[in-house]
């Protein structure tokens, strides 16, 4: 008789949790690295007055502790806590991020499914497409949150347009080769169901997209923040954390911590931001395994 | 017994100049057109409508412009560009080396990639008060050069490291049979292998470290940078000028691409062509 | 002395995970051409691979060529050929083949020299400047296979070389490869699918049967040597062909009991 060596279900759930504490485990020792970094390199610097590459004193590197602490602590005597602040700050930036965001993920698809489909119009304009990506949409942002105020539209929605435009053309180019890049064989496979442009569209192009789509996704999910953080400096907008890092940017010299707490929630907005559209994708796409040896 | 007669996969390509131009010039006329039609219907609406030269100035006046500043705006743009320049090769070549060293201690690639990855969503921008203060109050292009960098730094980091890890299984394998060592096995398989990947995180970075300095300018820098002078130039209503300094951004930024681009063509001379 | 000598091998894939390979005894003698061959899940190719030492066992012990395993591979005493080809397409035919030697840190002359024989022995001549893409798939085997044999090893391990190919194209490198194994001298330890391939290639067919992975039988295959086109028409071929399927046949009828009865 030969024994058969089954799966245990049981080992597997086990297993399942004992990754997870090791994840966090992972998360809490990189964290820990970071601030020995930081804390050993201001040490060391400062015991050894370097200059190079800059110098080290409280002015340019606060204590972490510092700035973390400073974030509990009321900006002005009897008034709100730094943390609640900034945290409003942060939703009026994100709010104004995510409509931008949602306009040009859209319309930029819409563009890449027409420029798939039309090789003129894609050979015409995807080099403008491509030559866009390189026109500092963050320089003339100023000037276009200027314009369209001058023109009645409110302040959010315009930096909410500098958002969409720093997603549209990536998500163009990146629908463009992701509906290309479905198997020559597949194709052939639709053809012989007789399916039509549209059934292929949906059933084979649009998953084979989805990758791609995602990963520019991922990419201007950031950049939407950064743009509509930008898009807030021209001071009619102060309620986003634009205005705020202006502001704090002023009191530096006086007020570091002020400026690097502000830091930390724009640094951890971007990466929430970021998170969302991850989880999005891990729901939407299910893709075997990238090929990592 | 005989050798049956090739069934070549693919034909041996053929470099005739002639033959390379030919096909340039009709891939691209439509985009010459257009370009054309674009620029014409800019000038004609803007005049037919008149519309406002507030923020929209007409083609030809930023021309105009453009030639009038030459000397002022390409001495700015010189001086900006080399900051990016500076920030696009630090940022580029510390994120290959940290590539490189995550790809040999695997333990800590996979461990650390996500983290990469995450780091890359932070908005860097903020922190050009910082810098500014860090170097002499962002006079020199130093403050900018930093910003550029970090910019650079995780786009190039986890496309190199992407393409150092995703190998053929098969030609892992094949190595081992020989017993080669580790920095064979890099230099054999694993480096090849990340080339398209590493000039594809390098054309991001071009794009951004030029769009890095000049933002990053916003916050305060010379008077020889372009960011300060384009915001000058709009703060004073000078939009013409303005429109010219982002006009002569984008040049610069274009080039830079261009540059990674022609060098990309170079060295991938052998891969099978990936575009449409 | 055996050029592989495998005792009480077996091999599991994680802590509970599958047992790929058990109770695996099996010696092989020089100039043999041994065939694994065994449904899908059967453990050949794992067998394959820790024959070379790109897999370790859980247990048992594994000889080549007079040494462990690791140190087989250390000393480059064996070549292997994928189904893949996995050639570099940068590099023409003649310096493909001459990657292994360049590893090995052979002077240019030598390593000229060797390729050159190489090139003979897969008759590929006039095709040393090709590149990978410029050739067929059957081809690009051949190449593949030159490269394996460049240092003269004592052993080839092959899995499912020609498993990409056509029938004919197959048909006409098996009796190139059986050419080859003349020519060199070398011991071969091949992975197949096919029942025909294995019977027309070997001396002697290691039948193995799936869940878990063992030898259920071992069959000499007393065929003339040289075999040609010719063999195949042979009714010894047919009663051999016929021995090695009802073989597997019994291996999985075997496999289906085993199955039946713990459930």
């Amino acid at each position: 008789m030969t024994a058969i060596a089954a799966e245990r279900p049981r080992e597997r759930r086990t297993f399942r949790l004992r990754e997870a504490t090791w994840r966090v485990l992972l998360f809490l020792l990189v964290l820990a690295a970071l601030w020995g970094l930081w804390e050993g390199y201001r040490w060391l610097w400062m015991r050894e007055h370097w200059t190079w590459p800059f110098v080290v004193d409280d002015t340019s590197m606060p204590h972490i502790h510092d700035f973390l602490r400073a974030l509990f602590q009321v900006t002005h005597p009897g008034g709100p806590l730094l943390i609640s602040v900034l945290l409003k700050a942060a939703a009026f930036t994100a709010r104004e991020a995510a409509v931008g965001f949602a306009m040009g993920a859209v319309g930029g698809f819409a563009l890449g499914v027409l420029l798939a489909h039309f090789r003129v119009l894609r050979r015409g304009l995807l080099p403008y497409v491509v030559a866009s990506q390189t026109v500092p949409i963050l320089v003339i942002a100023p000037m276009v949150v200027v314009y369209l105020g001058s023109r009645g539209v409110p302040g959010w929605f315009s930096v909410s347009v500098i958002a969409a435009f720093l997603t549209f053309f990536p998500v163009t180019i990146n629908t463009i080769r992701g509906l290309q890049s479905a198997d020559r064989r597949a194709l052939e496979l639709m053809r012989s169901y007789a399916a039509g442009g549209w059934r292929v569209l949906w059933k084979l192009r649009f998953p084979a997209a989805l990758p791609y789509i995602f990963a520019a996704l991922k990419v201007s999910a950031t950049a939407s923040i950064v743009g509509a953080v930008i898009g807030e400096l021209p001071s009619s907008i102060q309620d986003g954390l634009g205005g705020q890092i202006l502001n704090y940017s002023q009191y530096y010299t006086i007020q570091p911590r002020g400026l690097w707490a502000t830091n930390v929630i724009a640094a951890l907005l971007g990466i929430a931001f970021f998170l969302v559209v991850l989880a999005a994708e891990k729901l939407v796409v299910r893709r075997a395994p990238e090929n990592v040896a | 017994m005989s050798v049956p007669a090739p069934a070549a996969v693919q034909p041996l390509p053929r470099h005739g100049m002639a033959r390379l131009v030919g096909r340039r010039l009709q891939d691209w006329l439509p985009a010459a057109v257009f370009l054309v039609a674009v620029i014409g219907a800019w000038e004609g609406i803007i005049r037919w409508r008149h519309v406002q030269q507030f923020l929209l100035p007409k083609p030809s006046s930023i021309a105009t412009a453009f030639w009038d500043d030459r000397s002022e705006l390409l001495h700015a743009g010189w001086f900006t560009f080399q900051e990016a320049l500076g920030g696009f090769a630090l940022g580029s070549a510390l994120a290959i080396l940290f590539a490189l060293a995550l790809a040999r201690y695997r333990f800590f690639g996979t461990a650390l990639m996500p983290y990469a990855i995450a780091a890359n969503a932070i908005p860097i921008i903020a922190f050009a008060p910082i810098t500014n203060q860090w170097f002499s109050g962002g006079i020199t292009k130093s403050s900018k050069i930093v910003i550029a960098a970090v910019l650079c730094f995780f786009p190039v980091l986890v496309n190199t490291l992407r393409g150092l890890t995703s190998v053929n299984p098969r030609a892992l394998e094949l190595m081992e049979s020989y017993a080669a060592g580790q920095v064979q096995i890099f230099r054999r398989v694993r480096i090849p292998n990340a080339l398209p990947f590493v000039f594809s995180g390098l054309k991001v970075a071009a794009v951004l470290s030029m769009i890095g300095a000049v933002v990053g300018e916003y916050f305060g820098g010379s008077f020889n940078a372009l960011g300060v002078l384009i915001l000058d130039r709009a703060r004073t209503f000078q939009f013409t000028s303005a429109w010219a300094g982002v006009f002569l951004a984008c040049l610069f930024g274009i080039a830079l691409y261009a540059g990674v681009a022609i060098l990309e063509r170079l060295t991938l001379r052998w891969a099978p062509s990936t575009s449409e | 002395m055996s050029v592989v000598e495998l005792k009480g091998v077996a091999k599991q894939f994680g802590r509970g995970g599958t047992t790929a390979l058990q109770g695996i005894d099996l010696a092989i003698e020089e100039r043999e051409f041994v065939s694994l061959i065994g449904p899908s899940g059967c453990g050949k190719s794992t067998l394959l691979r820790v024959v070379g030492d790109l897999i370790q066992p859980t247990s048992g012990s594994v000889v080549v060529n007079g040494k462990s395993a690791r140190q087989a591979r250390v000393d480059r005493d064996y070549g292997i050929v994928f189904q893949d080809p996995v050639l570099y397409d940068w590099r023409t035919v003649a310096k493909n083949i001459a990657l292994p030697l360049e590893l090995a840190r052979w002077d240019r002359r030598r390593r000229a020299e060797r390729v050159r024989a190489m090139v003979e022995l897969v008759e590929l001549q006039g095709f040393e400047g090709h590149h990978p893409w410029q050739l067929s798939g059957g081809m690009q085997q051949r190449v593949s296979i030159a490269r394996a044999l460049s240092f003269d090893p004592a052993l080839l391990l092959m899995d499912e070389p020609f498993g990409a190919l056509d029938e004919m194209t197959r048909e006409r490198l098996n009796i190139e490869l059986l050419r080859i194994w003349e020519a060199s001298g070398s011991t071969i330890v091949f992975v197949t699918h096919s029942i025909a391939e294995a019977v027309f290639l070997s001396t002697r067919v290691v039948v193995m049967s799936a869940r878990p992975g063992r030898i259920s039988d071992l069959i000499p295959i007393d065929l003339p040597q040289p075999r040609t086109g010719a063999t195949r028409e042979e009714p010894r071929f047919f009663e051999l062909v016929t021995r090695v399927r009802e073989a597997l046949h019994m291996g999985a009828d075997l496999e289906r009991a085993a199955a039946e009865a713990t459930a």
